[in-house]
C-alpha cells in the first residue's frame, strides 16, 4: 500500500524510527496460560504503550487485539468463542463509530466484508468503557454488544478481532480491509 | 455436598505449556520456580449424604468422562 | 514394559525382544549379524528401526514397483520428503504421513503430533511449509466411541495447525463401519524453498558434530513406532499405554524459524528430524546415507525428566526435536541462534570415519553396531499373498433394480450423508488463509495456492478410498491416481507427482497382502500411463479391530503445476443463470458398483467397479486443462454421489437452479470415472476444445431458476442447501 515497513523482534526496547505499530495476528507464545498475557510482558511493549499514549496509531490484530488488552492498553479482554471452536469465515461487521483512527474514513453504518480467524475471540468488557468501533452484523463468537474492533477514548488504539490485511485483493474474496487500512496509513502520515 | 476434584497430568506426560510459563517467570526474574504444571480444578455440588457413596460415583466420573485417563491422574476429595 | 537393565538378563533377553515387538527369527538375525547378543541399548535401537514402520520391511518388496523418475523430481522416495522442481528457481517439497495408531491412543494428541511431525519432514529439507491437508477416516457417527474420535482428531490437527501458523488449506473424510474404533489418520504437508537452499539429512565429513535441537527428551511415547503401528488396535488397547507424546506447536513454530535461519545462513550441512523411531532413527539414518559413523554421549541429551535408561533415550518418542550435523567451527553460531530463538540445544555426538553407531552413557560404552544393520540390513519379508476366496462372489453379489428409484428422494437422502454433506463444520475450524496464498480453498476438488513472486499457482488434491479398492484393489487403486489427477487438471494444473499413504490390515494375512499388491500396482500403472513420479510415500498396516481389517485403503497426494495462474480460478460457486451445462466423459455410464447411492439407498457394496481407461482418461484431463485456460467458470468432478450429487453442490454453492434431461436414472448416481461437469457460457467453446482432444461431450441443460430439475423430478435449492449444511451439526 505505499507504506515502508518493518519487522521488530519482541526483545528489542525502541520504535523511536516509527511513526505507527501494527500487532499482527498469530499464536504469540502459543496462546499459552492466557491469549497474549506472556507477549504483553515482552521488552517492546514499554516502547509500544509509549506510542499509544503519544497519540501515534496502534493497531492490533486478532492475537495483536489480544496483546493490547492483556497489556492494559485497550480496556477488557478476549475469551474462547461461544461454541469452542476455531472459527475460520468471512463476516460482514459495520461501521459503529467512525471517531478512530482505523475507522476514520468510512461512515457510520456502512458495512464491510472481511476474514475472521479466531478461537478467542470472544470480547467481554465488564467495565463497558470499550469503545465499539466496527460491530458484527450476526454475532459469530458471543462478543459484548457484538464487538468486533474496539478502541480507546483517544481513538489512536484500536483492536479488531477479523483480519482487515486478508481482505485486500478480489481474488481473496474482499478489498474491504483496505479501507480500513487506508484509515490506519492516513493517521500514521499525521 | 460439595466435592473437589484435581485432575492432573501425569508426571511423565510433557506439559509444554507449563514449560513456557515457566520460562515467561524466568523472564521476570522469578529464578526459583522449577517447574510450572497445569492442572485442573473442579468442583461439583452433588446431592446425597453418604460421603463415601458420592466418592465413588464422583470416581466413576472422573474415569469415564472428567479425566483423560490416557493423559491425566484424579484425586476427589468430599467435604465433610 | 520394563527396561531395566536387571531383567535384560540371558534367560529374560528374549522375552524382552518379544515385548519390543521383535520375533525370535530377528532377534537371531541380530545375534548372527553382531556375533553376540545384542546389549539393552542394541536391542531398543533395533526394536524401532526393525519396526514395520520405520522399516517398511513388509511393503518394501512391492513400493519397488512405483515409478520414481523424471526430469523434474529433484529428491525422490527414501529422504524425509520428496523435491521437485517447478521452475524459476522454486522447489517444492511434499510429504504424506499416517498417525492412526497414536490417534486411535489419544484422538487429540495423536493428530495434533501427526501435523508436527509432517510440518518437521518438510522443513527438514530446507522448505517453508506453507500448507496442510488431511485425510481421514472414521467409524459411523452415531456411535459415541467413533463420535468422541472423530471430534478429537478434528480439535487436534485444528489445535496444532492453527497455533503452528501452517494453514490446513484442504482434505477428505469419510465414513465406514470397517473404520469403527480403526480411524485413519494421514496428513500431508507441502512447502517451498529455492534450489539453492536444499538440505538433505546428511552428516558431512568425519568430524562434524550433531546437535540436538528443540524439546527436552523424556519418555513419550516408547515403543511407539515399533509396538504401536506394529500390532492390532486391539494389542495396543490391552497392553499398558505408552506415555502419549505431547505437542508443543509454540516449540515447533520457533524451531520451523531457527532452522530456516540456520539454512540461510549455510551454518549445516545437514538435518534429521525425531519422528518414530526417536534418537536412534536420527543417528542411524544420516550416517548410513553417507556411509559415516557417529560417537554419541547420551549424558548430553537435555532431558525432561530424570533416571532416564540409555534404551529409553534411544526410543523416545518426545516431540519438536531435530538433530543437525555441524562443521565444529560453526557449533557456537548454531547454538547462538537457537538459543536467540529459545531453544534448547546440546552438542551429543561427532561423526566419524568408522561407519559404526557407538552410543556411550555413564561413561560406559552401550551400544557399538554397523549404521547399516539398523536400516539397509533390516529384515524385509516377501510375505505370502493369495486372492480372497470371496473375492469372485462379491463380483457377482449385485443389486438388480426392478424400478427407479425416487430420485429427489435419493439425492435429499445422499445429501445427508456425512461422507457427501459440507465439511464447512470441520474446515473452519482450520485456519486456511495463513500466508494469503490459498486461492481455491477447502470444499471444492482441489486446493490452490499461488507461488508468491512468481505467476505460477500449485493445484493439490487428497483423495482416499476404501470401497472401491475392497470391491476391486487394482482398479481401485488406479481410478484413485486418475481422480486425483482429474481434480488437479480441473483447476488448469498439469499433475505432476504424487506422494501415497497405504492404510492396510494385517500384512500377515494373505488377502491384506494380495490387496496391498494389487492397489500398488493399480497406482504404479496408472501414474505410467500419466508419465508422473511417486516421490514419496508411507505404509501403515496392521489396522485391524477384532480381526477386522480395514478397507485396503491409500490415500493419494497430488501435485499440479500451473505455470500461468489465471485468475479468477474455476470454481463451485461462480454458475450464473443461463448457463449451459456439459458433461465431459463417458455420459452412459450405469455400474453402480461401490457407489454411494448404492451403499446409502440399498445398504449395499458388492458387484465390480468400471475399470480406468487411459485413453479416455488422457482426454478427458486434456479438455479440463483446456477448459481452465479457457475461463470456464465452473468445472467439477463427477465422483462421489455421482452426477447428481455433483451438480446439486454445484447449485448449493451458487444459489441457482439447473435443469438437465437425461436417458437412464442410473447415469445420475453411477461414479464411474473420467467425468466432469462443465458450467459456462455458450461462449466458451467447450464442444470444440473435447472434440479436439478426443473426449466426448454432451450438453446435458442450463443453469437456472431455483430449483435443480433432473427430468420430471424437482429439488428446491434452499431445501437442498439446508441438508447439506446440517452436516456435523
Amino acid at each position: 500500500m505505499g507504506a515502508a515497513t518493518d519487522l521488530v523482534w519482541h526483545a528489542e526496547s525502541s520504535l523511536a524510527a516509527f511513526d505507527a505499530v501494527v500487532l499482527p495476528g498469530g499464536f504469540a507464545h502459543g496462546d499459552y496460560l492466557r491469549t497474549g498475557a506472556i507477549a504483553a510482558l515482552s521488552p517492546i511493549m514499554a516502547a509500544v504503550a509509549g506510542m499509544a499514549q503519544a497519540g501515534r496509531p496502534v493497531l492490533g490484530i486478532c492475537n495483536g487485539f489480544q496483546v493490547l488488552c492483556e497489556a492494559g492498553l485497550l480496556p477488557g479482554a478476549l475469551i474462547a468463542n461461544r461454541d469452542l471452536a476455531f472459527i475460520c469465515r468471512s463476516i460482514e461487521v459495520a461501521v459503529v463509530d467512525s471517531g478512530s483512527m482505523l475507522t476514520a474514513g468510512l461512515e457510520p453504518g456502512e458495512v464491510l466484508r472481511l476474514p475472521l480467524n479466531s478461537y478467542e475471540g470472544n470480547y467481554v468488557d465488564p467495565s463497558e468503557i470499550g469503545r465499539v468501533v466496527l460491530s458484527y452484523r450476526e454475532d459469530p463468537n458471543g462478543s459484548q454488544n457484538a464487538a468486533a474492533a474496539i478502541a480507546n477514548a483517544a481513538g489512536n488504539v484500536v483492536g479488531i478481532m477479523p483480519h482487515p490485511e486478508r481482505a485486500s485483493a478480489e481474488w481473496l474474496g474482499s478489498v474491504d480491509g483496505n479501507r480500513l487500512l487506508d484509515s490506519f496509513l492516513k493517521a500514521a502520515a499525521a | 455436598m460439595k466435592v473437589t476434584v484435581a485432575i492432573t497430568r501425569r508426571p511423565e506426560i510433557a506439559d509444554p505449556q507449563g514449560t513456557t510459563v515457566r520460562r515467561a517467570l524466568h523472564d521476570l526474574g522469578f529464578a526459583e520456580v522449577d517447574t510450572v504444571r497445569f492442572d485442573r480444578l473442579l468442583t461439583l455440588e452433588v446431592d446425597g449424604s453418604d460421603s463415601e457413596t458420592i466418592r465413588q460415583r464422583v470416581e466413576e466420573m472422573c474415569e469415564r468422562l472428567l479425566a483423560n485417563p490416557v493423559l491425566e491422574d484424579f484425586v476427589v476429595e468430599v467435604d465433610r | 514394559m520394563t527396561l531395566d537393565q536387571e531383567e535384560l538378563s540371558e534367560e529374560t533377553a528374549p522375552t524382552l525382544h518379544g515385548q519390543l515387538g521383535l520375533t525370535n527369527d530377528e532377534y537371531q538375525r541380530i545375534v548372527g549379524m553382531l556375533d553376540r547378543e545384542p546389549r539393552p541399548a542394541e536391542l531398543a535401537m533395533f526394536s524401532v528401526m526393525w519396526s514395520e514402520h520405520c522399516s517398511y520391511k513388509s511393503s518394501r518388496a512391492h513400493l519397488g514397483r512405483f515409478p520414481t523418475e523424471a526430469p523434474w523430481v529433484v529428491v525422490g522416495p527414501g529422504e524425509n520428503a520428496g523435491v521437485v522442481d517447478i521452475g524459476d528457481g522454486w522447489l517444492v517439497a511434499i510429504r504424506i504421513e499416517s498417525h492412526n495408531h497414536p490417534s486411535f491412543v489419544e484422538p487429540f494428541q495423536g493428530a495434533a503430533t501427526g501435523v508436527g511431525g509432517i510440518i518437521r519432514d518438510i522443513f527438514t529439507m530446507g522448505a517453508r511449509p506453507i500448507a496442510l491437508w488431511d485425510s481421514l477416516r472414521f467409524g459411523p457417527q452415531d456411535q459415541p466411541h467413533n463420535r468422541y474420535l472423530f471430534r478429537g482428531v478434528v480439535s487436534g490437527i485444528a489445535s496444532y495447525g492453527n497455533a503452528v501458523g501452517v494453514p490446513t488449506v484442504g482434505g477428505e473424510v469419510a465414513f465406514a463401519e470397517h473404520y469403527s474404533s480403526n480411524p485413519l489418520v494421514n496428513v500431508m504437508c507441502l512447502g517451498l524453498l529455492r534450489a539453492e537452499d536444499l538440505v538433505l539429512a546428511t552428516t558431512g565429513r568425519p568430524g562434524n558434530r550433531a546437535v540436538l535441537l528443540g524439546a527436552a527428551t523424556g519418555r513419550d511415547g516408547i515403543g511407539g513406532a515399533s509396538v504401536l503401528a506394529s500390532a492390532s488396535f486391539d494389542e495396543v488397547a490391552a497392553r499398558k499405554r505408552p506415555s502419549v507424546q505431547v505437542g508443543d506447536p509454540f516449540l515447533e513454530k520457533k524451531l520451523i524459524e531457527a532452522c530456516l535461519e540456520l539454512y540461510e545462513r549455510d551454518l549445516v550441512i545437514g538435518i534429521q528430524d525425531l519422528g518414530a523411531g526417536g534418537l536412534s532413527c536420527a543417528i542411524s539414518e544420516p550416517t548410513s546415507r553417507a556411509g559415516t559413523g557417529i560417537d554419541v554421549d547420551l549424558d548430553r541429551v537435555h532431558t525432561r525428566e530424570s533416571g532416564m535408561t540409555a534404551p529409553e533415550l534411544l526410543m523416545s518418542e518426545s516431540q519438536e526435536r531435530m538433530l543437525a550435523f555441524v562443521e565444529p567451527a560453526l557449533v557456537d553460531d548454531v547454538l547462538a541462534v537457537a538459543a536467540r530463538w529459545e531453544i534448547d540445544a546440546s552438542e551429543i555426538g561427532t561423526v566419524t570415519e568408522s561407519s559404526e553407531v557407538r552410543v556411550v552413557a555413564g561413561g560406559e560404552p552401550v551400544a557399538q553396531l554397523p549404521a547399516t544393520a539398523l536400516t539397509l540390513d533390516a529384515p524385509r519379508y516377501d510375505r505370502p499373498l493369495g486372492a480372497p476366496s470371496w473375492m469372485e462372489d462379491l463380483w457377482s453379489n449385485t443389486v438388480h433394480f426392478v424400478q427407479p428409484p425416487d430420485i429427489a428422494g435419493s439425492v435429499l437422502q445422499l445429501l445427508a450423508e456425512p461422507e457427501l454433506g459440507s465439511k464447512a463444520r470441520i474446515f473452519e475450524q482450520y485456519d486456511h488463509m495463513l500466508f494469503l496464498n490459498t486461492v481455491v480453498g477447502p470444499g471444492h476438488d482441489a486446493t490452490l495456492l499461488r507461488v508468491k513472486g512468481t505467476q505460477k499457482g500449485l493445484a493439490v488434491s487428497t483423495d482416499g478410498d476404501g470401497r472401491l479398492c475392497y470391491l476391486d484393489p487394482l482398479r481401485g487403486g488406479s481410478r484413485l491416481v486418475w481422480e486425483a489427477a482429474l481434480n488437479v487438471a480441473l483447476l488448469g494444473a498439469e499433475p505432476m507427482a504424487v506422494v501415497d499413504n497405504l492404510n492396510f490390515g494385517n500384512p500377515e494375512k494373505p488377502d491384506v497382502m494380495w490387496q496391498f499388491r494389487e492397489v500398488v500396482e493399480g497406482i504404479a500403472q496408472a501414474c505410467e500411463f500419466l508419465g508422473i513420479p511417486v516421490v514419496g510415500g508411507n505404509v501403515s498396516f496392521y489396522n485391524e479391530t477384532s480381526g477386522l481389517d480395514i478397507y485396503p485403503t491409500p490415500v493419494i497426494g497430488m501435485l499440479g503445476l500451473i505455470e500461468e495462474l489465471l485468475l479468477p480460478p474455476p470454481r463451485l460457486d461462480r454458475a450464473e443463470e443461463g448457463m449451459a451445462i456439459w458433461i465431459v466423459g463417458t455420459d452412459w455410464a450405469v455400474n453402480l458398483a461401490g457407489s454411494v447411492f448404492e451403499k446409502v439407498t440399498f445398504g449395499h457394496v458388492g458387484g465390480r467397479p468400471s475399470a480406468p481407461d487411459p485413453t479416455m482418461g488422457r482426454a478427458v484431463l486434456g479438455t479440463a486443462r483446456r477448459l481452465a485456460a479457457a475461463g470456464a467458470p465452473v468445472l467439477h468432478d463427477i465422483s462421489s454421489g455421482g452426477l447428481a450429487i455433483a451438480l446439486a453442490e454445484i447449485c448449493i454453492a451458487s444459489g441457482v437452479g439447473a435443469d438437465i434431461s437425461y436417458n437412464d436414472w442410473r447415469h445420475l448416481f453411477s461414479e464411474d470415472p473420467h467425468r466432469f461437469l462443465v458450467v459456462a457460457p455458450e461462449s466458451v467453446e467447450a464442444n470444440d476444445l473435447a472434440q479436439d482432444e478426443g473426449a466426448p461431450i454432451q450438453r446435458l441443460g442450463s443453469m437456472g431458476g431455483a430449483e435443480l430439475r433432473l427430468g420430471r423430478f424437482t429439488l428446491d435449492v434452499d431445501a437442498m442447501s439446508d441438508v447439506f449444511n446440517s452436516n456435523f451439526a
